[in-house]
């Protein structure tokens, strides 16, 4: 047998060197920068830094504003986890019935379902608009006061549904692809042992779907905790009153707007910590529940 | 009792049609194959019989109930796939009980069953692993115990031996077909290997381009085949065949060849003439009287060790000609022309047009 391998000791680092730097520059750097940061406090005027140890953490948790964005956070991340699978699930489970074997125009059956969630996300927030949306006066019609501009509740369901609709495409897709990789055989022996549609998929179809499920639900995770900044901002600013801040939007209205350079540091230290927890947590209990 | 029976049954996907009537009637406790090309509708007429494709036309029943329009589950039937159809994610024990456990069976009779199923495939040491942790021979064996243990009215197997290896196709064919003959089932199997047709077969049904063009006990197709296809799809190497002339009662060969038939033939002008590769003898010195004699130019020998296969040509003519002869019979050289004798009694002889079996 002979041996294939690298002579030169050099090749391997030279081959992984572009990756490297692009994951110290794009994250180890401007992370240490946060870090570093989070323990200094500046002046209002950026003339004089101090360097405080932990004040601005102290700060940050004797803060009840810090604590009402945690719970806004828990409340939208799993609103927007839960609905944007369970919705693209759905959408998925019914193209796949039309898709089977439809062979190679299977690929532009799938456009639409694909596109509709991000065309009809616009719609959605022209209809809520609480002047002028068909939805919005609907509502009012039936006895609901709609105003998400002033009641904190509607601007969460809002802002819930924006951020749903735009993760809904993509996690329909990765669905849809993780279904059409399911034996069609194995349905049909399960329809043949006796199990009816639904049975049929949470005991067979969905159980073969959850590495995928898994995969997309740490997506969703890290995308509801950091990627939302710019929808909330669109739709909400954050407010009424601070109902729909979450974490990620604190840090970027204290920092930039607010100026506290080291307190929004440090909320982004926490922020990076909880996402690196929760991916942990998610790998360590959820998948080895999962069937691959 | 299961009998099954098949009225005018056609299948079209679009306007494509694949199966274009077909009448059978499935003894109970009967085995019955389904053996045809590649393509010929085999499967989607099995596939009908379980409810996963639904008749276009005619009926199906099951143990004297019409079941064309009911679904799978209702059908009292047990299906064993090509590629298995194993739960991924269940263990072997599950993947036998789910059905039983669907049927609300309690635990104590789901785990009787699971272990006497398990007990007789030689599966009981492997029941709490993943189907991924199997050998093809096993999974092939789970895939039976999931059949088995639904008890069902009818067995349906389509192709589930064609991903084993040559041995252990053999050892499996055994064990089905002991399997089947010890519980009674009636089954319905199809396969495109004419050898597993044969042996696992009471009846067969050859089938050819989504008609059946025989039904009949293995022997029967092998002795009397009905048609042309037939007649080259039974039997192992396949029948030669070459045109020759039917006038009165002597068939002229394309070598110029004459031969006077003693039975009486019908056909007059150009037929297909059929003889097996096996139905061809050395001709001694002292050939029986009344046998036919070859002369055959041999260009390749195949020895197989118990027989020797002989490829040649007829002399004075282009027609290709396979004999199976015995492996210790006289030296057969390539190269050299060699008389071969045929019992007339194993001459076939086909209409030339439509195919169709000349008495
Ligand atoms: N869902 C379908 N849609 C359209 N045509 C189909 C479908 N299923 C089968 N066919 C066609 O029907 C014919 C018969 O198919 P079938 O699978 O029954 O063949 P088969 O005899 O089982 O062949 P094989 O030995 O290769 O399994 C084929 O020509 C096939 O292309
Ligand atoms: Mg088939």
């Amino acid at each position: 047998m002979r041996k294939v391998g690298f002579n030169n000791k050099l090749l391997p680092y030279i081959l992984i060197a572009p990756q490297l730097a692009v994951t110290i520059v794009f994250f180890y750097w401007p992370a240490s920068q946060a870090v570093w940061q989070s323990f200094l406090i500046q002046d209002a005027f950026g003339t004089a830094t101090e360097f405080v140890w932990l004040e601005n953490y102290e700060t940050l948790f004797k803060d009840p504003s810090y604590f009402n964005a945690l719970v806004v956070t828990v409340v939208f991340s799993t609103a927007v986890a839960a609905l944007s699978l369970g919705v693209a699930l759905l959408l998925a489970v019914q193209a796949d019935k039309h898709i089977h074997g439809a062979g190679p125009y299977k690929t532009l059956l799938m456009w639409p379902y694909a596109v509709a969630p991000a065309v009809a996300g616009v719609l959605w927030l022209f209809m809520f608009q609480p002047s002028l949306g068909v939805l919005a006066k609907q509502l009012r019609g039936m006895g609901v006061d709609w105003n998400p501009l002033l009641n904190g509740t509607h601007a969460m369901i809002l802002c819930i549904i924006a951020a749903t609709w735009k993760q809904i495409s993509y996690n329909f897709l990765f669905f849809l692809a993780g279904l059409q990789s399911i034996p069609k055989s194995l349905i049909e022996a399960a329809a043949i042992d006796g199990a009816g549609p639904t049975r049929r998929f949470w005991t067979v179809i969905f159980p073969l779907l959850s590495p995928t499920a898994f995969f997309l639900l740490v997506v969703n995770v890290v995308y509801v905790f950091f990627e939302t900044f710019g929808i909330i901002d669109a739709v909400t600013h954050g407010g009424p009153a601070k109902a729909t801040e979450t974490l990620v939007f604190k840090v970027f209205q204290d920092g930039r707007l607010g100026g506290d350079l080291g307190g929004s540091a440090a909320q982004s230290v926490i922020l990076m910590f909880m996402v690196i927890a929760l991916t942990a947590i998610q790998f360590k209990y959820i998948e080895r529940k999962v069937h691959y | 009792m299961a009998e099954v029976s098949l009225k005018q049954v056609k299948k079209s996907f679009g306007a494509a049609a694949v199966i274009h009537g077909i009448d059978l009637a499935i003894a109970d406790g009967e085995f019955l194959v389904l053996v045809g090309p590649s393509g010929c509708g085999k499967s989607t007429l099995l596939r009908m019989v379980a409810g996963l494709e639904e008749a276009t036309e005619g009926e199906i029943s099951i143990s004297g109930k019409v079941v064309t329009r009911l679904e799978p589950k209702d059908r009292d039937i047990a299906m064993v796939f090509q590629n298995y159809a194993l739960y991924p994610h269940m263990s072997v024990y599950d993947n036998m009980a789910y059905g039983l456990r669907i049927r609300g069976l309690n635990k104590e009779e789901i785990d009787q069953r699971v272990k006497k199923a398990a007990e007789s495939l030689q599966l009981a040491h492997l029941l709490d692993r993943k189907p991924r942790q199997l050998s093809g021979g096993q999974r092939q064996r789970v895939a039976m115990g999931r059949a088995i243990v639904r008890q069902p009215a009818v067995f349906l197997f389509d192709e589930p031996l064609s991903n084993l290896d040559a041995k252990l196709r053999v050892q499996m064919r055994i064990e089905i077909k002991r399997l089947q003959r010890s519980l009674g089932v009636t089954s319905i199997y199809v396969t495109h290997d004419q050898v597993e047709a044969m042996t696992l077969a009471d009846r067969l049904v050859v089938m050819n381009a989504g008609k059946a063009e025989q039904i009949g006990t293995p022997m029967e197709l092998y002795n009397h085949p009905a048609t042309l296809f037939v007649a080259g799809f039974i039997g192992s190497p396949s029948m030669n065949f070459f045109p020759a002339n039917a006038a009165g009662g002597t068939l002229e060969l394309p070598g110029g060849q004459r031969w006077t038939l003693s039975r009486q033939v019908a056909a007059q002008g150009d037929v297909t003439m059929g003889i097996r590769p096996e139905h061809l003898t050395l001709a001694g010195a002292n050939s029986p009287a009344g046998h036919a004699i070859l002369p055959l130019y041999v260009e390749l020998i195949e020895p197989l060790g118990a027989e020797t296969l002989v490829h040649g040509r007829l002399e004075g003519g282009k027609a290709e000609l396979t004999a199976r002869v015995d492996g210790e019979a006289a030296p057969v050289k390539a190269g050299s022309t060699m008389r071969f004798a045929v019992d007339p009694r194993h001459l076939h002889l086909f209409d030339r047009t439509s195919g169709a079996r000349l008495q």
